[in-house]
């Protein structure tokens, strides 16, 4: 190869700026990853019933037998907060995703990956928005775990009918607890 | 010089030149100022309530679609992970200063990176400000 001094240089640097670009340190936090959105009321609608109660403490252990009901361990909590979190580790595969991996797998010879196990966290807390009534606000995430142990993706779960059940099963754990059935 | 040899030697020499800070130093992370990370992720409110502030801000959590890890009342402490395509953590912390103030810390982690970049803050502080009815007020 003849030497062209300033077509090397040129193509030097630009190799030089790639490779640094790909040997950089990890990627920096989105600019609005802790704005507050404007659909967040929205949100904490879908995510808040209000009771007619001023007993937090009751309205906790309510939460956390339906926590029980679904299937959660407990892994944190603090009553004087009015904090519950917990988790638990589920199958995730989908009928349709592994159909689309084997086709895909026929039609082209690569191995794609399929979901296999998702790992769902949920926190309830409660408060006091005015005298005699409480506020339960649950939210839930999840990561999704491929059949190769790689993180598939990470997400927060936020279909309507999700809470709309939880608070369905809430609704029924505190009418049962007064009732203490 | 062959072009291959140049590039090929950029490509093993760079990351020793850009490289990251080295494993060990991650572990109390002794690249950052700490009077400076302090100033940035701290602020004075002027209540003495610690209960309603650390009530307060896993609200301002969850409005910021957060789920609540922990929370310790009298330690003054709540954690908390957003996952939204990316894992970011999150430690407030709620200590007393002097008779009258409060001082809320926010400590964050974005994937594996520490977040040092004030504008996070700046919006975590913004938004607790807007949940609390009260003022941010910058430490000195």
């Amino acid at each position: 190869m003849k030497l062209r001094p300033a077509r090397d240089v040129f193509l030097a640097l630009v190799l030089l700026g790639f490779s640094a670009a790909l040997q950089g340190c990890a990627p920096t936090i989105p600019k609005d990853a802790l704005l507050l959105q404007p659909d967040s009321l929205a949100r904490r609608q879908l995510q808040t019933r209000r009771f007619d109660t001023s007993d937090e403490l009751q309205l906790l252990q309510a939460s956390a037998m339906v926590l029980q009901d679904i299937g959660f361990s407990i892994d944190e909590s603090e009553t004087k907060l009015g904090l519950i979190a917990g988790s638990k580790s589920r199958d995730a595969t989908s009928a349709s995703q592994v159909a689309g991996a084997i086709l895909l797998g026929l039609l082209s010879g690569s191995n794609m990956p399929v979901d296999r196990v998702q790992h769902i966290k949920a926190s309830v807390v409660t408060r006091s928005p005015a005298k005699g009534a409480m506020n339960v606000r649950v939210t839930f995430q999840r990561t999704v775990i491929d059949d190769r142990g790689q993180v598939a993706r990470v997400e927060s779960l936020e279909e309507p009918v999700l809470y709309q059940e939880f608070f369905d099963k809430l609704s029924k754990s505190v009418f049962l607890q007064a009732n203490n059935i | 010089m062959d072009l291959r040899k140049v590039a090929l030697f950029l490509i093993v020499a760079t990351p020793l030149l850009f490289g990251c800070v080295p494993p060990n130093q991650r572990i109390l992370d002794s690249d950052q100022s700490q009077v400076q990370l302090r100033q940035i992720q701290s602020r004075a409110f002027d209540t003495t309530d610690r209960r309603l502030t650390l009530r307060t801000a896993i609200q301002t959590l969850q409005d910021l679609s957060f789920v609540v890890d922990k929370a310790d009342l009298d330690l003054g402490t709540i954690s908390g992970t957003k996952l939204d395509g990316y894992a970011l953590r999150i430690t407030v912390s709620v200590m007393p200063r002097g008779k009258k103030q409060l001082i809320v810390r926010a400590n964050a982690q974005y994937n594996i990176e520490p977040v040092t970049d004030p504008e996070p803050y700046q919006q975590f502080f913004a938004a607790l400000e807007k949940a609390m009815f009260l003022t941010a007020q910058q430490v000195d």
